[in-house]
């Protein structure tokens, strides 16, 4: 598949916001449930702000993805069938929950709603709770909408949804740390930990999916495709000289070294480089923290793009040659 | 359950490109208009087309066929491109199973050309909707058509008749039996879409043609000797015959 730029900074993005809302909101409830030492300061609202301009960050990114942008409100119709439609309810679900907490904050009207033993549950704590489980639809529609299309065998995977999962939340815990430092407050080694463990778990994952879609051979052949049965078929000509949508939209003109050296550049910016930076960070080098979120963040990109190229539609086989 | 589809034979399909252009020509002007082009006279011109006429040489020289292949939308039974589409502007029809996009509905997000193994959809570079072949359902149930011509545009163009359009859920319809008899058959099969558009194969026709069908060998003038002959003088029975 062609990489479509707008939906990689959609989903790297918001995969990014969503991991640090659920960084800070399950940071609250470890420090809560007295699973954690509570640290002086709080700047959850903070990070919930910063979490919703990534979600709009995203938003924004794909509109241009859009033919007919205007008409995008129409995309929540078919919630029953399409994980696109239940994307395009999720995300803004995501984005109401987590602004109204940090709205509440901000504004300093919260007020405890009811008690679990000795954990007050406030307003806030309520619409974060709300803000988590849209963000787990989200992450699940995400991936839903590549894991869904069995015909790209690649995508088509649990794998792809763990990846989404585990590659949104280990970039937004990266950014917690990141956070934590910053402002000097917050349960740094909390973030730190978790940014580590999650981030090995998604190379894991991916590289779990790397050597799925090494192996994997489509049974669409040009035999199938034209319903000749000759081993030997040559395409003469595709019925267009001057390409056409099919060979514009589903096919991609990066050689094979690019393709190599993405693959290798995301495995080490994205995972490996971070991870060794993470583990190495204290609460005082702001620098290479920045550096480690910026790198992540670089490196999902690319990933994001290869998980594109890698994708081998089956349309393409009709389109082998111009004339 | 009507299901309104194509059989393309590939038997006697030429490449001529004649559905092609009268493709092109009818629905750049009808209601699934326009169908822009880029760059139409220059070398390397591209647009919108619902059909195009690949060309494949199966087989080593010299021992190959050319196996012209009209592409067009399937217009699967179960069409993976319609339950994908957020917004539903891409929908089956129930009442004779053409696949249709509602432009007005269309964002343009491109998902439903994703979810279609056979690359049958493309956007329209002017009007940003997904386009893809109608069956020409602006002709089919025109009144105002003379009956013959209630049918898709690229089955009347065909010089070669190697289109045939019908219903294929009627066993008795042409289309029907030219998939029964003919051997018809769907493409990629492995996915399980069930494309209502058929093809047939090609297929060697051979007569056995003997002697005896050329030249009578029981001539009964050649195994015969000539027949009794009257004498010239004489009236005959017939007042004519003299043999």
């Amino acid at each position: 598949m062609k990489p479509a730029f707008s939906v990689i900074f959609l989903t790297t993005l918001i995969g990014a916001g969503q991991g640090l809302f659920l960084a800070y909101y399950s940071a609250e409830w470890l420090v809560a449930l007295n699973m954690l030492a509570a640290t002086p300061g709080n700047y959850s609202a903070h990070a919930a702000l910063l979490s919703f301009i990534l979600m709009t960050a995203g938003l924004v990114a794909s509109f241009y993805h859009l033919g007919h942008p205007e008409r995008a409100w129409r995309a929540a119709a078919m919630w029953r069938t399409s994980w696109l439609s239940r994307e395009v309810i999720a995300l803004p679900s995501a984005m109401a929950a987590v602004l109204v907490f940090a709205l509440i904050r901000f504004g300093g009207f919260d007020y405890e709603v009811f008690s679990l033993g000795k954990v007050s549950v406030s307003l806030s704590t309520l619409a974060g709770f709300i803000g988590v489980l849209a963000i787990v639809a989200l992450f699940t529609c995400t991936a839903m909408i590549y894991a869904s299309l069995k015909f790209l065998r690649q995508w088509h995977s649990p794998l792809t949804v763990l990846n989404f999962f585990l590659m949104g939340c280990a970039s937004g815990f990266t950014l917690a740390t990141l956070m934590a430092v910053a402002t000097a407050a917050g349960p740094f080694g909390y973030f730190c930990g978790m940014a580590i463990a999650l981030t090995l778990a998604a190379s894991l994952s991916r590289l779990a999916s790397l050597s799925r879609n090494r192996r994997l051979r489509s049974p669409t052949t040009l035999q199938s495709a034209i319903g000749v049965h000759h081993p030997t078929i040559r395409q003469i000509a595709q019925g267009a000289m001057g390409g056409s949508f099919n060979t514009r939209a589903f096919m991609h003109s990066y050689g094979p070294t690019v393709v190599r050296m993405a693959r290798r550049g995301f495995l080490l910016s994205a995972f490996l480089l971070p991870l060794l930076l993470l583990i190495i960070v204290d609460e005082g080098s702001l620098a290479l923290c920045f550096v480690a979120v910026l790198l992540q963040f670089l490196g999902l990109l690319v990933e994001r793009w290869y998980f594109f190229i890698e994708a081998e539609h089956p349309q393409n086989v009709y389109y082998q040659m111009i004339s | 359950m009507t299901q309104l589809a194509l059989v393309i034979d590939l038997n006697t399909c030429v490449g001529c490109h004649a559905c092609v252009t009268s493709c092109k020509e009818w629905n750049t002007s009808g209601e699934a208009g326009p169908m822009v082009d880029r760059n139409p006279y220059g070398a390397e011109p591209t647009g919108t087309f619902f059909n195009r006429v690949q060309t494949f040489e199966v087989g080593e020289y010299p021992h190959t066929q050319t196996v012209h292949f009209p592409k067009s939308c399937l217009h699967c039974e179960d069409p993976p491109c319609v339950p994908v589409c957020p917004t539903g502007a891409s929908y089956k029809r129930p009442e004779d199973g053409i696949v249709l996009v509602d432009y007005d509905k269309c964002i343009g997000c491109e998902y439903c050309a994703w979810a279609c193994p056979y690359g049958a959809r493309e956007i329209d570079e002017q009007q940003k909707v997904m386009k893809k072949c109608t069956l020409c359902v602006d002709r089919l149930y025109d009144e105002t058509l003379p009956e013959r011509d209630r049918k898709p545009v690229c089955v009347l163009s065909c010089p070669t008749s190697a289109r045939i359009y019908g219903d294929i859920h009627d066993p008795e319809s042409e289309a029907s039996i030219a998939i029964n008899e003919a051997g018809g058959y769907q493409l990629m099969p492995e996915w399980g879409t069930q494309p209502a558009n058929h093809y047939l194969p090609r297929r060697k026709v051979k007569i056995a043609i003997h002697e005896e069908d050329l030249q009578r060998v029981d001539n009964p003038l050649r195994k015969e000797d000539r027949g009794p002959r009257a004498p010239s003088t004489r009236t005959t029975l017939d007042d004519s015959t003299s043999w």
